[in-house]
């Protein structure tokens, strides 16, 4: 009855069962896959152009705190972190803006007039106006942002880290 | 070797019996009808299996609630497909399986020696409704909250105790935190854990009794 090279009623059963079987699982599995992996595919941007306001309004010299909110989100929620930088304006054109984050365990550095120099308040950690580590536990230099000025605007690009 | 790891299987768990105890049992001749009782399990493991996969996602509070579940529509991949599937999977399940006790009441099984299949019958089907009921409040929007209000006054409506049932569901006197908070819990555990006893009973029974024939002309 059935010829050597014919495929045979069971066996093709079992091909359309295999083939049936394998479409429906991945009409399951990928739904569920890609919805359990979904938030680790969303990919946050945390880089961006930060407006610091009119480049006058800084002093050259002295290092001023300029403090911002950044908002990410999180699924259903919102977080609001601040953050600060130090702007400082070496002369009329050249300005650097620094983290106030300090490099050994990220408490803020704050700006000592009369010392010249950015105190950590947790572990005495020193730097000078260059971000340059002077004293203390802290391993590396403040962190130094790109900046640029546009129509007397002073910009710095953020890279949270 | 696809064969003697099943031999091997076979012989510890006895897979062969299960599977000729559970699925070649002896069934008289019947009709569509009798397939409402299989499809119920299965809208019950649907919803078992995307209820799982909500809960990834979803928040029994206030202040998350709403914002979740417009999480899992709008932004999570395939979150509308899974929601979808259970808000549906649930509408069907009320009528399969309400259609199933129809069906098993214009057929007289219920009858001896099948009368405790018929009675956590009874309660399944309650309990199906309670999931409807709790799942209904947990997306916290205008309708779910309005709709629990509403669903919950009723019970109030009791002389003398119905106040006091009506403080029980919503864990105080009025629809709070605290009522989302039990009717998710009710909704995942409670009532789940109530309708895998119920099914196992049910099933068990299914299997140990055999299911009635279609009745004839002259019974």
């Amino acid at each position: 009855m059935s010829e050597p090279n014919k495929l045979e009623r069971r066996d093709f059963v079992k091909v359309v069962l295999a083939v049936l079987g394998s479409v429906m699982g991945a009409a399951i599995a990928i739904p569920a896959v890609g919805y359990l992996l979904s938030p680790a595919m969303a990919v946050q941007k945390k880089e961006s152009w930060i407006s610091l306001g009119p480049l006058e309004n800084y002093p050259i010299g002295v290092p001023t705190l300029f403090s911002f909110t950044q908002t990410t989100v999180n699924g259903w929620e919102k977080t609001v972190n601040s953050y600060g930088v130090y702007v400082t304006r070496v002369d009329e054109t050249i300005q650097k803006v620094f983290s106030n984050m300090c490099t050994h365990l990220s408490c803020r550095v704050t700006w000592k007039e009369d010392a010249r120099e950015y105190i950590c308040p947790c572990h005495d950690g020193i730097f000078n106006i260059d971000g340059q580590v002077m004293d203390g536990p802290p391993p590396a230099p403040l962190q130094e942002y790109q900046t640029k000025v546009e129509e007397g605007v002073l910009y710095f690009y953020f890279v949270e880290g | 070797m696809a064969e003697k790891v099943f031999t091997w299987l076979d012989e510890r768990l006895g897979l062969k019996t299960i599977y000729n105890t559970v699925l070649d049992r002896n069934v008289p001749k019947v009709n569509w009808w009798y397939t409402l009782g299989s499809a119920s399990l299965f809208l019950f493991a649907l919803q078992v299996v995307t209820g799982i996969f909500l809960t990834v996602y979803y928040v029994p509070s206030p202040d998350h609630a709403y914002d979740s579940v417009q999480y899992i529509m709008n932004d999570v991949t395939f979150g509308w497909l899974i929601r979808g599937i259970h808000h549906w999977g649930a509408t069907l399940m009320v009528i399969f399986v309400f259609i199933h006790m129809l069906r098993t009441f214009y057929f007289a099984a219920y009858k001896y020696p099948r009368e405790i299949t018929w009675i956590t019958g009874v309660f399944l089907l309650l309990a199906t409704l309670g999931m409807g009921f709790t799942g209904y409040l947990l997306p916290w929007n205008q309708r779910a909250y309005w709709a629990t209000t509403v669903g919950t006054e009723i019970p109030g409506t009791a002389p003398f105790i119905g106040e006091f049932i009506m403080r029980i569901l919503r864990g105080g006197s009025e629809l709070s935190a605290v009522t989302l908070a039990r009717f998710f819990s009710v909704h995942i555990w409670f009532l789940p854990a109530i309708i895998l006893l119920l099914i196992g009973t049910h099933m068990y029974l299914v299997i140990r009794l055999g299911i009635s024939a279609v009745p004839r002309k002259e019974d």
